[in-house]
C-alpha cells in the first residue's frame, strides 16, 4: 500500500540494454537450426529477381517448389522468399489445396 | 459495377463427355442471361486429384473466366453446389488483381521510356485499354 507510485523511474520494459529478439540470433535470413554458422549466403526472393508478377494458383509446379514433401508451406527463411511474396504464395498455395492441386496432407 | 471472376471447378471423371459440355453450356447461359460476360472458357482436361473427393480420384478441370456481379455470381455458385456432377469449385476474385498488374506493368513501361530504349508494348494479357491509359497518365504524370 504505501509502494504505489514510488519507483516509477527505471522500470525496464524491453531494456535499451537488452538485444533484441530472443536472444542475440544474428540478422540475415536462413539461418539454420543447429546454429553452425552465422550467415548462410544470402538468399535473394525468386519472384522479385525473376520479376514474376502474378502468383496463381493454377500453376502447380510453381508452387510445389515451395511445399515440402508432406505437403507443407516451407517457411520463407528456407526458400528466402520475401515477404509479400510469401504472403501470396502462401494464399495460392491454400487456394490450390481447396482445389484438390495440391494435397493437405500428404504420403502418410 | 461488373467485376472479374475465375471459376474452377471439377466434374466428376465418370460422367460423359456430352453431358459434362451441356453442364457448361448451362453454366454459360446462366451467366449470359444474368447480366454477366463470359470470357473465356478453358477444359483443363483430366487430372489426378490431390486427395480423393467423393470417392474419385480424378477429375475433369473446367475453368470459366467471367465479368458478373456478386448476385450473379452468387447464383452461380449455388447451381454448381447443387448440380450433381459438379464435385468442387472455386470462385477467385481477380479485377484487383488484374488492376494491380497493370499498375505494375505501366510503371515499368514508363521506367523503360525514360531510359530512353523503345517501351517494348505490353503483354497480351493486360487488358488493352488500361494500359496505353495508364502508361499515358503516368507520362504526363512524369514529364
Amino acid at each position: 500500500m504505501a509502494e504505489e507510485g514510488t519507483t516509477t523511474t527505471a522500470r525496464p520494459e524491453g531494456g535499451p540494454g537488452r538485444p533484441s529478439g530472443p536472444g542475440g540470433r544474428p540478422p540475415g535470413p536462413g539461418g539454420p537450426g543447429g546454429g553452425r554458422k552465422f550467415f548462410r549466403r544470402k538468399k535473394v526472393c525468386k519472384f522479385c529477381t525473376e520479376k514474376i508478377d502474378a502468383i496463381s494458383y493454377r500453376d502447380v509446379r510453381l508452387l510445389q517448389g515451395f511445399v515440402a514433401e508432406r505437403g507443407k508451406i516451407v517457411p520463407r527463411r528456407l526458400t528466402g522468399v520475401c515477404t509479400t511474396h510469401q504472403r501470396r504464395l502462401s494464399k495460392a498455395i491454400k487456394q490450390a489445396r481447396n482445389i484438390a492441386l495440391l494435397p493437405f496432407a500428404a504420403r502418410f | 459495377m461488373q467485376r472479374f471472376y475465375e471459376v474452377m471447378f471439377i466434374v466428376r471423371p465418370d460422367v460423359a463427355d456430352e453431358d459434362a459440355d451441356k453442364l457448361i453450356a448451362n453454366l454459360e447461359q446462366t451467366v449470359t442471361t444474368g447480366g454477366g460476360a463470359i470470357r473465356s472458357t478453358e477444359k483443363l482436361g483430366r487430372r489426378k486429384l490431390a486427395y480423393q473427393v467423393r470417392k474419385f480420384n480424378e477429375g475433369n478441370y473446367v475453368l470459366l473466366t467471367i465479368d458478373a456481379d456478386g448476385a450473379l455470381i452468387a447464383e452461380l455458385e449455388r447451381r454448381l453446389r447443387v448440380s450433381e456432377p459438379v464435385i468442387k469449385f472455386i470462385t477467385v476474385r481477380m479485377d484487383e488483381e488484374e488492376k494491380r498488374l497493370a499498375k505494375v506493368r505501366a510503371i515499368r513501361a514508363t521506367r523503360k521510356k525514360l531510359s530512353a530504349m523503345p517501351p517494348e508494348p505490353a503483354p497480351a494479357a493486360a487488358p488493352a485499354e488500361a494500359a496505353p491509359a495508364a502508361t499515358e497518365t503516368a507520362t504526363q504524370a512524369s514529364a
